[in-house]
């Protein structure tokens, strides 16, 4: 200790996760050259707005899972939390009437609250949180089967509410704009307050963040509320596209963000990772569906090629932490 | 060595009949502990004694089954770190913890940060940052690294830096040459001294007994458990601390000390 020269570190100063999400960013754009060049149909304004709408949903959701996935934990439920919370602002605005800000607002607090649960099952329980997010998956989809009684409900009484999300500014549809402002409030809060430098340090040693006088289990239950919010504003989005809230949508949805965060260099250990590289995921995936669509490969391949991505995505994180 | 002569005759901590048990074990049987104003106290003991035990008891990183601490004469409650840190309370603990992930100053104010309207005030933390490092004569390439990328030498620097950034009234070190050269163990020994000397009244757990024959005040030995021995080290020898550790008695037959 206490070297009275300053001797350089030879270690390069650039960040792990950082490099990844250049890696993803760099795929990104050679995906869409080799995509342009192999279809006129890919780069047409049309064709890229509809990447943008298709990644909006999943990229709230992703951005939201980002939080937790850097605490070190896990979250499994964003999926059918979003389906909860669209059926909540169903309920509320198509069967009780009453206006569409009730509506939005009882879907991100119905989001909310499933986070809060989380947050406290994992931090004041000890509840590992792939299981009690697991079972928070199963019970919001079993709730949002039960109130909605199995069936859609529809914003027929309410056109404007479509706005939400299928309303456009300069030519693009609210929802990207909504997933561009979250995820731009998330990257702030993720590397400006209080609360980011928190969802680090429980991420980054646990322990060490305890013994420092911290009270963990409020930071986590904060961590896990917000990414339910984030789904909870998923939810509403995703109810506003399809004019309606569909109780059986919505499994399966936690594992492309979850994807979608890991491309982007969030490593699953905990301690690091990036809103901005979880959006380059997001988009890397949407690009990539969109392409092998464009070229008519069939649609059981997509899966087989996005899953063998997340598998090399993970590989790549393991392998650098190995290097350590 | 001065502080001595100026000890008042209330401890700033005293703990008493502190009792921890982990499941059928019993790690601390009762045990009294005093550390007096701006004294260095050697804590020593074999690797089962319980020393780390009652520092993190101290600390509130575990809660005792029974015992009382007091405070400058105030019983205390300390059921988190939170608390031990509000009465200035702040452990270096062996393995450092810090969060490897994170830049050096975010690790100094680890929950502390300061902030400006809920943002982290990023220039602040490393303004001060660097005053509180310079201050102790720690230096370090760059603040924005991540620790883990830093020797264990410059780790240890950082978790010092952290302990003394709020002025502390009680350092407690748990084995803080262990992974020190030797030169490097004399400058954290100079330092000690120095804080010592500006008041600060600090607890250090340490195999090395010769080090502490030369920093400290004060040793007191457990073993299994129990307080066997409380010495000035002034007046004691290694060989009557290494006899109270091995076999909880001070007997030094072959260098005719008579018992104290």
């Amino acid at each position: 200790m206490m070297e009275s020269k300053a001797v350089p570190s030879k270690r390069s100063a650039i960040r792990s996760d950082v490099l990844q999400q250049a890696l993803a960013f760099a795929s990104l754009i050679v995906m869409f050259v080799v995509f342009s060049l192999a279809s006129p149909n890919f780069a047409t304004f049309t064709n890229i707005v509809g990447i943008l709408l298709s990644t909006a949903v999943i990229g709230i959701l992703a951005v939201g899972v980002t939080f937790v996935i850097i605490t070190g934990g896990i979250d499994l439920s964003v999926g059918t939390v979003m389906t909860l919370a669209s059926v909540i602002t169903g309920v509320i605005i198509s069967y009780w009437g009453l206006p569409i800000p009730a509506g939005v607002l009882g879907g991100l607090a119905a989001g909310a609250l499933c986070g809060f649960v989380n947050g406290t099952v994992t931090a004041k329980m000890k509840v590992p949180p792939f299981i009690a997010t697991l079972g928070m998956m199963m019970m919001s989809q079993g709730l949002s089967l039960v109130i909605s009684g199995t069936r859609p409900i529809y914003f027929l009484g309410t056109p404007s509410f479509r706005q939400i999300a299928m309303g456009s500014l300069a030519g693009i549809p609210n929802a990207v704009w909504i997933f561009f402002a979250s995820a731009v409030i998330g990257s702030l809060v993720l590397t400006k307050t209080v609360l980011g430098r928190y969802t680090f340090a429980l991420g980054s040693n646990e322990e060490a963040t305890r013994l420092s006088g911290i009270n963990v289990d409020r930071w986590k239950i904060a961590v896990y509320t917000l990414c339910g919010l984030y789904s909870g504003l998923a939810g509403v989005v995703m109810a506003s596209r399809l004019n309606s809230a569909q109780p059986a949508l919505g499994a399966g949805y936690e594992l492309e963000a979850i994807a979608a965060v890991v491309i982007g260099g969030t490593s699953l250990s905990g301690g690091e990772g990036s809103v901005l590289g979880t959006v380059i995921g997001a988009f890397l995936m949407s690009v990539l569906i969109n392409g092998l669509r464009i070229l008519s490969i069939p649609q059981e391949w997509q899966k087989v090629v996005i899953g063998a991505i997340v598998i090399v995505a993970v590989y790549a994180d393991i392998a650098r932490r190995r290097r350590r | 060595m001065n502080a001595r002569a100026t000890k008042p005759t209330t401890p700033i901590i005293s703990m008493r009949g502190i009792v921890k048990r982990f499941g059928a074990i019993q790690a601390l049987k009762g045990v009294d502990l005093d550390l007096y104003h701006g004294e260095i106290l050697g804590l020593v003991g074999d690797n089962s004694a319980g020393k780390s035990t009652l520092m993190k008891i101290l600390t509130g990183a575990y809660r005792a089954d029974a015992g009382e601490i007091f405070f400058e004469g105030r019983p205390v409650t300390i059921h988190s770190p939170l608390d031990s840190r509000r009465l200035g309370i702040e452990m270096i603990y062996q393995d450092f913890a810090l969060c490897g992930n994170l830049d050096v100053s975010s690790n100094i104010f680890l929950g502390r940060w300061p902030t400006i309207r809920g943002l982290v005030n990023r220039k602040q933390m490393e303004q001060e940052a660097a005053r509180v490092l310079e201050r102790m004569n720690l230096f370090l390439p760059s603040l924005r690294l991540p620790v883990e990328t830093l020797s264990g030498g410059r780790q240890q620097a950082v978790a010092i830096a952290r302990a003394l950034a709020f002025n502390p009234k009680v350092l407690i070190m748990d084995e803080p040459t262990a992974n020190l050269s030797p030169n490097a163990s004399r400058r954290l020994l100079e330092l000690v001294s120095d804080l010592r000397d500006q008041g600060v009244s600090i607890i250090i757990i340490s195999h090395r007994m010769q080090e502490i024959f030369e920093v400290g005040d004060r040793i007191a030995v457990l073993r299994q458990g129990e307080i066997v021995g409380t010495l000035s080290i002034a007046e004691a020898t290694e060989d009557e601390v290494l006899s109270l550790i091995i076999a909880g008695r001070r007997s030094t037959p072959e260098s005719g000390h008579a018992r104290a």
